[in-house]
């Protein structure tokens, strides 16, 4: 007799490289949204990292990979300025943001935050209704056009539309947490901007909705550049066109840990066949 | 002793320490009411005090208790609110004179009552020489509470979870758009709830505004720049008056001293449940 677990126990789970190889092919370099330049940051004199060289490509998914404090949250951070609000953090090295230095000293960050959108890590709606969670960032930036109109579009770009438009007036907070999330995917894409820079958007939701998040990172990249952080491999791999490796580098006292990047290609061949050791161990998991 | 045994009497020590509370309460209200419910009349309300108990009343201390209570409001909350909002968003905490200011309004909040009198004394009323005026007085609670009011509205501030900032600043909202379209109206009900509080405690306090000069005897509606007298100090001076009738009235005042008191704080309760959040 077969039972149900013999039928599961059949199928064997796709590896990583299958993963990579079946969703990352086809992607050739294209013009560069950013050019990172030998990038470090401080907080307070520690450094958190250091030496990071890398090019993101236009209407693609970058994905940064890598084991706890490596860094690639702080990274990640360097492309809108938010590590401007954190006291004692301090960023070396260039950022060039379609050939522009974001770190010159005519530069608002404020203008920058509203070019490069960002979504967190933990869902983070604001305390208000669906409709004005939306409408806050085409408020705040005195957005011209019909906000009605501009909130709709957000919504139905971010897939909630359908859950959604019968009850706008409502708290946001009683929205599920996937719900929420796309709520906050949302409110970025209602100030249109240029790219999305996300934080680990999955890794407080459930299976199903991450896989609603991925699959709307697929359809927002025809739009727009995607830059993501992620813990979950097999994430990296099915959405990634791009991926970058960081790993934490221990000063030979033993005291100092600083976030390097180790390796950065194409998703399909970091994960088929990575040229440094270091990558090879974190993605067949015999490091991390 | 089994342990049974001891968790009864820790109990019973929970409940006789409750009870003290509410005995000392409940003889204050009974006492009161028994003495006063007879002279809590429209009299009262709409009549001066006179040194003939059947025809006297407390109104212009009613009326000058609720322009303190309103001026105090109109003073502390946006200076408190305004003191809160820049030791919590803008102050650089390590700094040293931002750290100073911190722990002078931690310890302004302890300072007695009665020294607060005397600075308003020597400052208000003879310094800028407003004269004993209900202004005077009003401004002199509002030095007296807004330790009280700041320290409210941080914890406020303090508790609108940082992530709800970030996703502001990361729309490309200012800082300025981030405080007053984000953190202070979320903050709306810990300050609304803070400042009522603050507001009751002012309106019994006597100490400082017998300092600076409230008179205990006043026929006449009070004016903002006139002398005044307030609601517990009115109380007082029927206390010290010789006929019986009087306490009798006193009672009856304290009776609607208490009726404010406890609307303002069932207001606040209401502020807090009807606008209590979950992040």
């Amino acid at each position: 007799m077969v039972t149900m677990s013999d039928q599961a126990t059949t199928i064997e789970p796709m590896s990583l490289a299958q993963i990579a190889q079946e969703h990352g092919d086809g992607f050739s370099e294209r013009e560069a949204v950013f050019e990172v330049k030998d990038l470090a940051v401080e907080y307070s004199g520690n450094a958190a990292i250091r030496e990071v060289s890398l090019d993101v490509y236009k209407n693609s998914v970058t994905a940064f990979i890598g084991p706890s404090g490596c860094g690639k949250s702080t990274f990640i951070r360097c492309f809108n300025r938010m590590n401007d609000l954190v006291p004692g953090a301090r960023v070396h090295g260039d950022v060039l943001y379609r050939g522009k230095d974001l770190y010159a000293d005519d530069v608002d960050p404020v203008e920058v935050r509203r070019r490069i959108g960002m979504v967190f890590q933990k869902p983070n709606p604001f305390p208000k209704s669906i409709y004005d969670n939306i409408a806050f960032g085409p408020r705040v930036l005195n957005l011209k056009g019909s906000l009605d109109e501009r909130v709709e579009r957000a919504l139905r770009q971010a897939a909630l539309w359908d859950e959604v438009s019968n009850r706008l007036k409502e708290s946001a907070l009683g929205l599920s947490g996937g719900q929420q999330q796309r709520l906050c995917i949302a409110r970025c894409l209602a100030v249109e901007p240029d790219v999305i820079l996300m934080d680990e958007p999955a890794s407080a939701l459930d299976p199903i909705s991450t896989t609603r998040i991925e699959d709307l990172m697929h359809e927002l990249k025809r739009q727009y550049t995607i830059v993501i952080v992620t813990h979950n491999m097999q994430q990296a791999a099915r959405v990634a066109d791009m991926t970058a490796f960081f790993s934490v580098d221990v000063a030979p006292d033993g005291n100092k840990r600083t976030g390097i990047l180790v390796e950065y290609d194409r998703t399909s061949k970091i994960f088929t066949t990575p040229a440094d050791k270091r990558t090879e161990d974190y993605v067949t998991g015999r490091f991390g | 002793m089994s342990r049974g045994l001891k968790g009864g009497l820790f109990q019973l020590a929970l409940l006789f320490s409750l009870g003290v509370g509410f005995l000392m309460l409940g003889t204050l209200l009974v006492d009161v009411f028994k003495d006063g419910l007879p002279y809590l009349d429209k009299k009262l309300l709409t009549d001066p005090p006179s040194t003939d108990p059947e025809i006297a009343g407390a109104r212009p201390a009613i009326i000058a208790t609720l322009y303190l209570g309103g001026l105090l409001l109109l003073l502390t909350v946006p200076i408190g609110v305004f003191t809160a909002i820049y030791l919590e968003e803008y102050a650089n905490k390590t700094r040293w004179y931002n750290r100073l200011l911190e722990i002078n309004i931690q310890n302004l909040a302890a300072v007695p009552s009665i020294v607060y009198g005397i600075l308003g004394l020597a400052f208000l009323v003879r310094g800028l020489g407003l004269g004993r005026v209900l202004l005077a007085g009003a401004m002199i609670l509002t030095l007296l509470v807004l330790p009280t009011v700041i320290i409210a509205s941080r914890e406020a501030i303090r508790a609108i979870p940082d992530s709800i900032r970030q996703g502001a600043y990361a729309l490309g909202a200012t800082q300025w758009q981030v405080v007053s379209r984000q953190v202070l109206p979320a903050a709306i009900p810990g300050i609304a709830t803070g400042s009522i509080l603050a507001l009751s405690r002012a309106i019994g306090e006597t100490a400082p505004l017998i300092l600076i000069g409230a008179v205990t005897y006043i026929s006449f509606d009070p004016t903002i720049l006139g002398p005044f007298t307030a609601l517990p100090i009115q109380i007082f001076s029927f206390l010290r008056l010789p006929q019986e009738e009087f306490k009798l009235l006193a009672a009856a005042s304290i009776i609607v001293l208490l009726g404010i008191l406890i609307t303002l704080n069932a207001f606040a309760i209401w502020i807090r449940n009807r606008y209590r959040r979950t992040w």
